[in-house]
């Protein structure tokens, strides 16, 4: 019995695998577009490889800088991917089961280039194994860092276990089991809460970081999480309306929109309460957020990142609170794609270097990503848009074109 | 039919390919050995002596030297503490230099484990107005005092609370103490330390063979590798021996101050006892072991 599941799991993978390489011809273009930003990117890690960690801009006063911000970035990603289902079930939009399977496929490849995201960063990758519980020496409960492995760990288990049974059951044309998969959606979102949070508390645990050390930086990372992640199933849902069966309502995306709109302004009341807090009382902790906004002296590289962020988010938020914008699928897309951008560049730059600069004794190193760190980064993000775009060309041929098992045995023209 | 045996022959083929690429890499021993090294404090007697049997075979082997490292464990009975008099330092940064000689500190790129701040006398102790970049003709520099920060030997240390993969300990005479060996390098101790006491090898470390100091601790002043974390451990190939450290040596103002906390009637003691003591950073409760005092 349980060999002819198995045998029912290769010919499911290997059907997977056979739809993967039929597409149409701008399907292989940004294949290769892909392939060969994943080539620029490699060479450029290549020699982080070689020389070190030296091929960055970080030292000893910023030891943490874009990198570990692209991961803070996409496990903000990954959380809000999943929390989606929330209000998908509350307002009862009908293809609830599409939005679990993309929401879940998203989330699974933002955990893998998180986990990507640290093993670039870290001195010595070949180590990991040192991390791992049984076989190495896991600090855990005390490091912040063990948690968070573990949770991501689990979140990705979880998502992927759901994603993948959903599209077996499709693919064989059965009834999935409610009682498995019910629960383990359910459990997925406070995990996605739980990723999220132990991300940011990471950062909070160290009082020798000012900047990091306030009770706000959990809730604003899930407020501005709730912003950038929606933005990119807000965009992914149009395309999957236009180019395939999945049928959602114009309504349902503009409820996306007016929850991102919440959650922008959420984020945006945190962040005012933090500056009125710091400005107000003026004590040297100030330094970290004037640096961020102002720079310090001569050294005002980061502004051109801040300010970025700041106005790109501001105006995304006045083109989403505004319904007339709100419901122009232009002006939406439009903010849609700052929102994401203000969000990463918050993430990625603006919450990292400023814990840093000026250094816990006080000295100034200016730092901005080098060459390498954005070839580095250009690679694990073209390999995460590799694997989604895999894994969404699977799940819409299974989901939506009603590719499955009698067409593997048919022989039948595979579906572009 | 036919498909499948190609199928099967492939796999074979593939496994094939990994086993022999894995037997060729194998030829590397000593490297398929150390990664397979298990922790400092996992280690047994046994295999702790054949893995400094070895790295003694190695160091010669590339620095062309005698080389001891020793692995010698606290001596009973002995909390080392430390007192810097801030009123004697005049920032000549000798310190600095005998530090990086004895503990065979990287030269390019450069890796300093104490850093001396100046300081205006009007502000007092103000990190963000403090420069560790002054070059004047002559220190002492009018108007101005000197801090030389190094690892505080905290005894509430985070840097040993986030470390992901237990890589660092602080020994029961208090030193806080890195595995070379097993740290992944993902910095995590270097964001929670308040002193800015940890230092990463950014690139190959590199000590020129005729300058390389030849007596050893395995977990002090041995030489690193790129991709590690690395710190002060009041010299503890020295101070294990009952020596100063050699940064305390090589003070011409005797502004440093060493000895056993344990002992009531060491200098360290009598400092504690007779002189006003402060310590940096006091309200993040890291409870350091380095005291600095105004002595006149």
């Amino acid at each position: 019995m349980n060999f002819i599941r198995f045998i029912r799991f290769i010919r499911f993978i290997t059907g997977s695998i056979k739809i993967v390489f039929h597409g149409s011809k701008t399907y292989y273009a940004w294949l290769i577009l892909l392939l060969i930003l994943i080539l620029w990117g490699g060479f450029g890690y290549l020699g982080q490889i070689t020389d070190g960690l030296i091929r960055t801009h970080m030292r000893d006063s910023v030891s943490w800088a874009f990198y570990i911000g692209n991961f803070t970035f996409l496990v903000g990603v990954a959380a809000a991917a999943v929390m989606l289902v929330i209000p998908a079930y509350i307002y009862d939009w009908k293809p609830i089961k599409e939005i679990v399977i993309f929401g879940e496929l998203l989330a699974v490849c933002a955990v893998i280039m998180c986990i990507s995201f640290i093993v670039v960063d870290i001195g010595n990758p070949l180590r990991f194994w040192h991390m791992l519980p049984l076989i190495g020496t896991m600090n855990f409960p005390s490091s912040l860092l063990s948690w968070d492995f573990f949770a991501l760990n689990i979140y990705l288990l979880i998502n992927l276990f759901v994603v993948t049974y959903l599209l077996y059951c499709i693919f064989y044309k059965k009834e999935y089991n409610r009682s498995i998969v019910l629960p383990l959606v359910l459990l997925s979102i406070p995990m996605a809460v739980a990723i999220h949070t132990t991300t940011a508390f990471l950062y909070n645990a160290l009082p020798a970081r000012i900047f990091w050390n306030s009770a706000l930086l959990a809730p604003r990372f899930l407020a501005s999480a709730f912003c950038s992640g929606p933005a990119i199933l807000l965009i992914l849902f149009q395309i999957l309306r236009k180019t395939t069966k999945f049928e959602i309502k114009d309504e349902a995306i503009w409820r996306i929109a007016e929850l991102m709109v919440y959650a922008m302004f959420i984020y945006l009341f945190f962040t005012i309460a933090e500056l009125f807090k710091e400005f107000y009382s003026g004590t040297e902790h100030i330094l970290y957020w004037e640096y961020l906004l102002f720079g310090i002296g001569d050294n005002k590289e980061i502004i051109l990142y801040s300010w970025s962020s700041i106005i790109m988010g501001c105006i995304a938020f006045i083109l989403f609170l505004i319904p007339k914008t709100r419901k122009n699928f232009l002006t939406l897309n439009i903010g849609a794609v700052l929102i994401y951008a203000s969000v990463y560049v918050e993430k990625g730059i603006a919450l990292i270097i400023p814990a840093f600069t000026p250094d816990v004794l006080g000295q100034i190193y200016i730092y901005t990503p080098s060459w390498t760190e954005i070839r580095t980064a250009v690679m694990v993000f073209s390999i995460g848009f590799l694997l989604f775009t895999f894994l969404s060309k699977i799940a819409i041929a299974i989901v939506f074109e009603d590719y499955n098992i009698d067409s593997l045995n048919q022989k039948k023209r595979l579906p572009k | 039919m036919k498909n499948k045996n190609s199928r099967r022959s492939f796999l074979k083929n593939i496994s094939l390919a990994t086993f022999s690429a894995l037997a060729l890499s194998g030829c590397d021993m000593e490297a398929f050995d150390q990664f397979f090294q298990q922790n400092f404090k996992t280690l047994s007697k046994k295999e702790k002596d054949r893995i400094i049997k070895n790295l003694e075979i190695k160091y010669k082997e590339k620095y062309g030297k005698e080389f001891h490292v020793s692995d010698k464990p606290p001596i009973e009975g002995t909390l080392f503490g430390y007192a810097l008099d801030l009123s004697r330092c005049i920032g000549c940064r000798r310190c600095v230099y005998a530090c990086v000689k004895e503990n065979n500190q990287s030269r390019e790129p450069q890796i300093h484990w104490i850093e001396v701040l100046q300081m205006e006398k009007e502000k007092g102790i103000d990190f963000a107005h403090s420069t560790a970049q002054y070059n004047p003709e002559k220190v002492p520099e009018k108007g101005h005092f000197y801090l030389p920060v190094q690892c505080q030997q905290c005894r509430n240390p985070q840097c040993v609370t986030v470390c992901p993969v237990k890589a660092t300990w602080q020994e029961p005479d208090g030193i806080v103490v890195v595995d070379y060996n097993w740290c992944i390098g993902c910095r995590y101790c270097m964001a929670a330390c308040p002193y800015g006491a940890r230092h990463f090898n950014w690139g190959e470390p590199n000590v020129p063979a005729e300058e390389i100091n030849t007596e050893m601790h395995y977990l002090g002043n041995r030489p690193r590798k790129k991709g590690v974390v690395e710190k002060c451990t009041f010299c503890i190939q020295r101070t294990r021996e009952g020596k100063y450290p050699s940064c305390v040596e090589i003070c011409p103002v005797g502004a440093r101050k060493f000895g056993n906390l344990l002992d009531p009637d060491s200098e360290i003691r009598y400092i504690l006892e007779n002189k006003r003591v402060l310590v940096l950073k006091q309200e993040l409760n890291f409870q350091p072991k380095f005291y600095y005092f105004f002595g006149i």
